[in-house]
């Protein structure tokens, strides 16, 4: 059973469409690349999803939690958008942890907040998945004394605290320095073996080639093409998607 | 000068710097509480009243202070209001300061990365939620030096409810100057007074930038 199904998703900044209609569905443990030039929509996807952005039409289901896009900003539609949100975890192309918490802090923020965990238990669950990025021994550092990949996968930790039901990566480590890139698709990549469900945008191809069960390549606002990375890296049906790879590569 | 004036004058001087210190006291924490609302309604664009915290804070920083005063003390007692010199004082003291913590508030909490309400957000949390547990905490930090700003303003200001017979430091100073003729030596010792409570004032806020800034130390 798919545990995403978006379906004619349109976003308008003003009078600039930059999602044409995009239908989506993904199902349980899958591992999404999304892939395109810079503009082709890939983020604002992303954001939408999640409701970042609200998106100006179309429907969008995670779970059994399903909200019609465009509605009125009532209460109950907030609640209903805030419900999604609680499912889907968010890691930020600049990390955006809290900075006047530590480490630990900020993973334990989620539970004690939006669940209600009590602070001990928290602590207990926040300093397992600190462990589990490798973070085990960091978790009274501010972020502001953590390398970037070290803030990254604490981000990581934030969103898993709150056991979502799909991962949502938006440039997960375009902001990073190369050496620094390795440490956090490790992360990645050892979720997608316990068998998380996630959507990533990325650039990097050979990370891509490695975790994602299916590649998406966007263009324009559109979804030009999509299948296994063999199939999209080697032998792309579309002379768009060609013509990005060569780029790429 | 004479060593006897200072020292004979000093006592009344420093029970009238405790009216200063009251003053500005009650002053800056009716200031505190109205300018943050004043910020929280701008910024949460709540209907109505961010219209009249917008009137407000135009028309005290666009008016001097000596004229609130003299609205609030002369000017309301011919429609019913008479406060005594001390509350109308206060009342416009703290209107004042008031609008410009506002603008202080607003501004520091504008200044919070856009991307730590995203992600507060995005974990579920409310807008309420993320104001109060991840934004208001770092612009404090943010705000710390224009409130200090703020606050010597206060302080100095003070000494503008004198013309309102309120008998505060600088008044106390005039009265005092009327009996004994020592202009310099009164004056001089008023101003020394006021730099050591504002420099005072200024060592505390310092320090607590300093503190809420900790987590920024790599």
């Amino acid at each position: 059973m798919s545990i995403i199904q978006v379906n004619n998703l349109r976003k308008s900044f003003g009078t600039n469409e930059v999602l044409k209609g995009i239908d989506l569905t993904i199902t349980k443990s899958e591992v999404v690349v999304i892939m395109g030039p810079s503009g082709s929509g890939k983020s604002t996807l992303l954001r939408c999803l999640n409701f970042l952005e609200e998106p100006t039409e179309g429907v969008i289901r995670i779970g059994e939690f399903q909200v019609v896009t465009g509605g009125k900003a009532n209460s109950k539609r907030k609640k209903e958008i805030r419900e999604l949100r609680k499912r889907t975890g968010f890691v930020f192309q600049s990390f955006n942890l809290f900075p006047h918490k530590t480490a630990i802090e900020n993973v334990m923020e989620g539970p004690i907040i939006i669940h209600g965990t009590k602070v001990e238990e928290a602590r207990i669950l926040a300093k397992a998945l600190l462990t589990k990025v490798g973070l085990g021994d960091r978790c009274d550092y501010y972020p502001a004394q953590l390398s970037g990949g070290q803030q990254q996968r604490v981000a990581i930790a934030r969103s898993l605290a709150l056991n979502p039901m799909v991962m949502l990566y938006d440039e997960p480590t375009s902001a990073l320095d190369p050496e620094l890139v390795k440490e956090v698709l490790q992360v990645i990549k050892d979720l997608a073996r316990e068998g998380m469900t996630m959507i990533i945008v990325t650039h990097e191809m050979s990370f891509a080639k490695d975790v994602a069960d299916r590649v998406i390549f966007m263009d324009k606002g559109v979804i030009v093409e999509q299948g296994t990375s063999e199939e999209i890296f080697l032998k792309p049906k579309e002379e768009r998607t060609r013509q990005f790879l060569s780029i790429v590569k | 000068m004479d060593v006897t004036i200072i020292i004979d004058s000093l006592p009344s001087l420093l029970k009238a710097t405790l009216m200063t210190i009251l003053l500005a006291a009650i002053s800056i924490i009716i200031a505190l509480v109205l300018g943050f609302f004043a910020a929280i309604v701008r910024i949460l664009k709540v209907r109505i009243l961010n219209g009249i915290a917008t009137a407000y804070v135009s028309i005290i920083r666009g008016t001097p202070l000596l004229v609130q005063i003299f609205v609030i003390y002369y000017g309301l007692p011919q429609i019913g209001i008479s406060l005594d010199p001390i509350s109308s004082g206060v009342v416009a003291l703290s209107l004042n300061a008031g609008a410009y913590l506002s603008e202080s508030f607003r501004a520091a909490i504008l200044a919070v990365d856009n991307g730590q309400m995203e992600a507060s957000l995005s974990m579920g949390m409310t807008y309420s939620q993320a104001l109060r547990r991840i934004i208001l905490p770092q612009s404090l930090r943010i705000a710390i030096p224009t409130l200090s700003n703020t606050f010597i303003v206060l302080i100095k200001d003070t000494s503008l409810v004198s013309v309102i017979t309120v008998t505060e430091l600088l008044q106390m100073s005039s009265l005092i100057i009327a009996k004994t003729f020592e202009p310099l030596t009164i004056y001089l010792l008023a101003a020394a007074i006021y730099w050591i409570l504002i420099t005072f004032f200024t060592t505390i806020l310092d320090k607590l930038e300093v503190r809420t800034s900790k987590y920024l130390v790599r």
